[in-house]
């Protein structure tokens, strides 16, 4: 009971921060598509065939990356927010599902994104629910329920797991293995978004980031995580992972 | 004459006995009222977002009792979910599965859920929605996956149907078989025993039934609390680990040492058909348990406090309080035609 009415406090608290209201006219309304370009370093990410190196000089490839987008705001400098309720997951395997769009957006400029990386404890809580947040996306524990944030998957000769794969399932909205992750991202300058000025936001994920900092995984000894063990660890690497590419 | 009476007379009777057992199998929307009796806490599960109706109720009852929802057609929730046992398994210490496999825990009844806040003995499960993924998608259980269930209802012609009529719709999701089988599930209630009807003052109690009302209030009623007789926390009952089955129970799923070999209190509501007892099942009979219960020496050292609150019990004390235990049998719920295999039309 306390949690719920924590949540409940949570949400409302979210909701009262200065939301720019929609205005319900096109005319004043512009569009901003945010693309997720997965890489590796420096590397745009390719899966399986090729070996990319970690800190620690072990080679791995990588044959799965999903992750859930949640909570997103975008920012004006006086402190406004045009914030959305929709949770995005990206699936390397599927180019659709990287580019999202945001609309209804009122003419002006924006300085820059917010958003969390996982699901926020009401949708780990709400039962059944669909789209991104259905369950037949495996991205759902069923006997500890609640959503996974992030899977990274992939193989690397150092892993002593079973066919030398390593696999980090994260999730978790409960204190003290909460993994969900904020972050912010601050434009270079201003950008100008109306119903006659579409733009486009680029966002580079860096996937090395999971295995970098400020805890180097050493695949040799760390190859599995798939519940609370080790999560918040996995989680404390992939806050930093993201940044902007380039604004269009 | 005789012969042409005799025809007429039976075909009277098939069109009676035909528009009984329709009758008997139809929902109306007065079967999916909720109705929370007086005295009952709210609920936790309200059916917001999913509005009670005698179409989902029905599909949530067609769901429930068909094997489709395993992988190779064998099981379904009702093969471990026995409506006569309150939904639990008669005499089956452990749970069963796909291909003859033995899951670790003890068929949980299925009864009054939505005045649960987690569901499965660990309360690993934080929805009675999304409960169903856990069996569904265990290896030892129906070990199918969420997609596969979807895939195989959308080839399925009747059921294409009813989904479209329930939630006027042509796609199928989980979203709806979810919601469906909380539906089916949630009306399992239970709030007509013979204890109810003596709180309400419409019954009586023998002596001994009297009795062991007040002995269980002095001696059970802290974890089993009325009218729910469970206040759905978890608890340390002082039975010692099986080693075969390594069952942390809650903290397995909270990660916390704290909570290690903890389990929900279970509701005490059609105790009589619910056996064995215990989250593993090594418990045959009431008596067992009160023999039990009653003998703290056998408790291991991190039994919950409650526990050696009882005391030690006499064997009338034991008789008094299973007398009382079986006035929560409630046969309004057991025999509801509801919740009756729609197989069986």
């Amino acid at each position: 009971m306390k949690r719920k009415l924590l949540i409940a406090f949570l949400c409302m608290a979210s909701a009262t921060a200065d939301a720019i209201p929609f205005t319900g006219n096109p005319a004043n309304e512009g569009t901003l598509s945010v693309t997720f370009h997965n890489y590796v370093g420096n590397q745009v990410l390719q899966f399986d065939t090729v070996l990319y190196n970690d800190e620690l000089g072990q080679s791995f490839s990588i044959t799965k990356l999903k992750y859930y987008i949640g909570n997103i705001h975008l920012k004006k400098a006086n402190g406004a927010e045009v914030t959305y309720e929709d949770y995005y997951l990206v699936n390397e395997e599927e180019p659709s599902s990287k580019k999202i769009s945001l609309g209804n957006i009122p003419d002006g400029e924006y300085i820059g994104i917010d958003f969390i990386i996982g699901v926020d404890s009401l949708h780990n809580c709400s039962g059944a629910q669909s789209v991104a947040l259905d369950p037949v996306n495996a991205m759902f524990w069923s006997w500890n329920t609640g959503y996974i944030f992030l899977k990274l998957e992939g193989k690397s000769a150092a892993s002593k797991s079973p066919g030398n794969i390593f696999e980090f399932h994260i999730g978790g909205y409960k204190q003290p293995y909460n993994c969900i992750r904020s972050v912010s991202l601050v434009f270079d300058h201003p950008i100008t978004i109306d119903h006659a000025n579409t733009k486009e936001l680029h966002i580079k994920t860096d996937v090395a980031e999971i295995l970098k900092k400020p805890t180097t995984i050493d695949l040799s000894k760390l190859s599995s995580v798939t519940d609370f063990h080790n999560a918040t660890t996995i989680a404390n690497n992939y806050m930093d992972m993201f940044s902007v590419l380039s604004i269009k | 004459m005789k012969n042409k009476t005799i025809i007429i007379l039976l075909l009277v009777c098939t069109v009676l006995l035909g528009f009984t057992t329709n009758n008997y199998f139809l929902i109306t929307k007065k079967d999916v009222e909720l109705n929370v009796p007086k005295g009952f806490p709210k609920p936790n599960y309200k059916f917001k977002n999913n509005k009670l109706t005698p179409e989902i109720f029905t599909l949530g009852r067609k769901l429930f009792y068909d094997p489709i929802l395993s992988k190779d057609s064998t099981i379904s929730c009702s093969s471990c979910h026995q409506r006569l046992a309150a939904f639990g398994h008669f005499d089956h210490p452990l749970s069963h599965g796909i291909n003859g496999l033995i899951g670790k825990r003890n068929v949980p009844a299925l009864q009054n859920l939505i005045w649960k806040d987690t569901y499965m003995w660990d309360g690993g499960v934080n929805n009675l929605e999304v409960q169903p993924i856990s069996p569904i998608t265990n290896p030892v259980e129906m070990n199918e996956s969420l997609a596969g269930v979807i895939e195989k209802l959308k080839h399925n012609k009747e059921y294409a149907e009813e989904f479209r009529v329930a939630f006027k719709d042509t796609n199928i999701t989980s979203e709806q078989l979810l919601k469906a089988l909380a539906q089916f599930t949630g009306l399992m209630i239970s709030v007509d025993s013979r204890y109810d009807k003596y709180m309400k003052g419409e019954d009586t109690f023998s002596n001994s039934e009297k009795i062991g009302l007040e002995l269980f209030r002095a001696k059970c009623a802290s974890c089993h609390e009325e009218p729910l007789f469970t206040d759905n926390l978890y608890r340390n009952n002082g039975l010692r680990p099986d080693t075969s089955l390594k069952d942390k129970g809650r903290g397995a799923v909270t990660g916390v040492e704290f909570d290690e070999y903890k389990f929900k209190v279970p509701t005490l509501r059609n105790v009589e058909r619910t056996y064995p007892y215990m989250h593993d099942g090594r418990l045959r009979k009431l008596k067992d348990v009160l023999d039990y219960y009653g003998s703290p020496e056998n408790f291991q050292p991190n039994a919950a406090k409650e526990m050696y609150e009882i005391g030690k019990l006499s064997a009338q004390e034991k008789t008094d309080i299973i007398a009382f235990l079986l006035t929560l049998s409630d046969k309004t719920f057991l025999y509801d035609r509801r919740f009756v295999d729609p197989f069986m039309k």
